[in-house]
């Protein structure tokens, strides 16, 4: 099958960026996305371009390295799937796609569809231990937990932090990636002694991040590839009014975001 | 990113008020207010269907509570103003947080209602004000003749006899009920109150009551055009 690609092309974040399209005729309705864009580069490579900068490690949707916008839809038109799983056969012969990154500004711009998701990682950091006591490893059933709570804390630790739901957001809110961190350790035993303060530390540092505010309208949960619900918000914001109100420390450290990439002309 | 200027590793956490959620959280409070008002005003409109001395009557006992008719009206000002401006601040954090628009953008699973909040908001508090001047103060009255400061049923009836006021009425009207049909249920995401079995019921309760309200408040225009009310 033939396809048009139309690519958000920049060198790097000093350069401006414009869109490229690109025919691309010898597409296998069995290849992902990526690899449609491997055959892409391939060709670009041949021609003596500069190929198309695309994130990817695992390609089995669980790594969360992946992700771009396709049509305006964070991951494409097929829902519970990453860009990596995303099949051309859910395209017809002939369609044109528009490939953009992330437009966050939480996520810096690094190269054509590349932003930097390091955000996530200090909200990640930000909410501090879980209590594990030293000594020999615990005993496998010293704590009993009841499925349905397993499965409540699965579903939201299933977030692999792509990042869609910032990028689907019409506000760039971090909300559903941050609720699920909370959601998935607060709902567990082990999570429990530190479940109020660790929202109100991963909410100040979602605020230091820049993210915009959750209007709970669930485009985040539309195009999630793990399908995190909108519940996790809910209980991102609960833990964060106890919190808030119960929280005896007046200083709350965040991390600066360093988000400066310094990139030079070579 | 302003907030996030302090030092090279650490910055002062924001306060409820600056967070986030703690913004959403008022929101939904203060709107819950403006809901009870909302259900309370409609409740004492409708007394115009039953006689011209029923709703006389009803708006005088309003005018006579004094001192505690000013309490009331002071929690609902305050309700408005805080839920305006933590809108505006969000809004322009928002607006911050996205610097580059999409080339091309789809929404996939909001509800028209969801995404026009923006929208209803700011008519329906110019609605608002135009209501307050047009049979509070009395100011704005477009009618026939002049405002009566005892007859409300009067005002009422020669007001809404004007198409345009009317028009302007069920236009608003049916923007409140676009701006109820999400923030009923959005209030109590925003407190923390989600459940898979009961927030798809708490969504389609948000509907129906964003409907019959919206139907009230419409009836009383259509009742004055219709001649049904006279």
């Amino acid at each position: 099958m033939k396809l048009k690609l139309t690519i958000w092309r920049q060198k790097n974040p000093g350069t401006k960026g414009k869109f490229v399209t690109y025919p691309v005729n010898d597409v296998n309705p069995e290849m992902s996305m990526l690899e449609c864009l491997d055959v892409l580069n391939e060709s670009l490579i041949e021609r003596g371009e500069e190929p198309v900068a695309f994130e990817h490690d695992c390609r089995e949707g669980i790594c969360g390295s992946c992700g771009f916008m396709i049509s305006g839809v964070a991951h494409g038109p097929q829902p519970a799937t990453t860009v990596c799983q995303l099949t051309m056969r859910h395209f017809k012969d002939g369609d044109e796609l528009v490939l953009e990154p992330w437009r966050s500004a939480s996520f810096p711009f690094v190269k054509d569809l590349v932003v930097d998701r390091r955000a996530f990682d200090r909200i990640i950091q930000s909410g501090g231990y879980v209590s594990v006591s030293t000594g020999n490893a615990p005993d496998g059933n010293d704590i009993p937990v009841g499925k349905e709570i397993a499965d409540r804390a699965m579903d939201a630790a299933a977030c692999i932090g792509c990042g869609a739901c910032v990028a689907a957001c019409p506000n760039g809110s971090a909300a559903l990636f941050t609720g699920a961190k909370i959601a998935h350790l607060g709902i567990l035993p082990q999570g429990k002694p530190e479940q109020d303060r660790r929202a109100v530390r991963m909410v100040a540092q979602m605020h230091t991040e820049g993210f915009g505010s959750c209007t709970n309208i669930g485009e985040c949960t539309g195009v999630c590839p793990k399908e995190i619900p909108l519940e996790v918000i809910a209980r991102m914001n609960r833990d964060y009014l106890f919190g808030a109100w119960t929280e005896r420390s007046e200083v709350i450290n965040t991390i600066a975001p360093a988000t400066d990439w310094n990139f030079r002309e070579k | 990113m302003s907030a996030a200027v302090a030092g090279p590793h650490t910055n002062r956490a924001p306060s409820f008020w600056q967070s986030t959620n703690g913004k959403k959280a008022v929101m939904a409070v203060t709107g819950a207010i403006l809901f009870l008002f909302i259900i309370g005003h409609l409740l004492g409109n409708l007394q115009i269907f039953e006689s011209r001395e029923r709703l006389n009557t009803y708006s005088h006992f309003l005018k006579s509570l004094g001192e505690l008719l000013w309490i009331v009206r002071g929690v609902l000002i305050l309700a408005v103003v805080l839920h305006i401006v933590a809108t505006v601040q969000l809004a322009l954090r928002n607006r911050k947080a996205r610097p580059i628009a999409y080339a091309k953008k789809k929404s996939v699973n909001s509800s028209y209602a969801d995404r026009t909040m923006y929208w209803s908001g700011p008519i329906i508090l110019a609605f608002v004000i135009f209501h307050l001047l047009e049979f509070t103060a009395g100011t704005l009255h477009p009618g026939a003749a002049a405002f009566s400061e005892h007859d409300v049923y009067y005002n009422v009836v020669s007001g809404f006899s004007v198409w345009w006021v009317s028009a302007w009425y069920i236009f608003s009207m049916i923007l409140l009920g676009f701006h109820l049909r999400h923030g009923i249920w959005s209030m109590f995401q925003s407190v923390g109150i989600n459940h898979p079995r009961h927030t798809p019921l708490l969504k389609q309760a948000a509907l129906w009551i964003a409907i019959l309200i919206t139907a009230g408040y419409i009836s009383i225009p259509v009742s004055v055009l219709a001649g049904w009310v006279r």
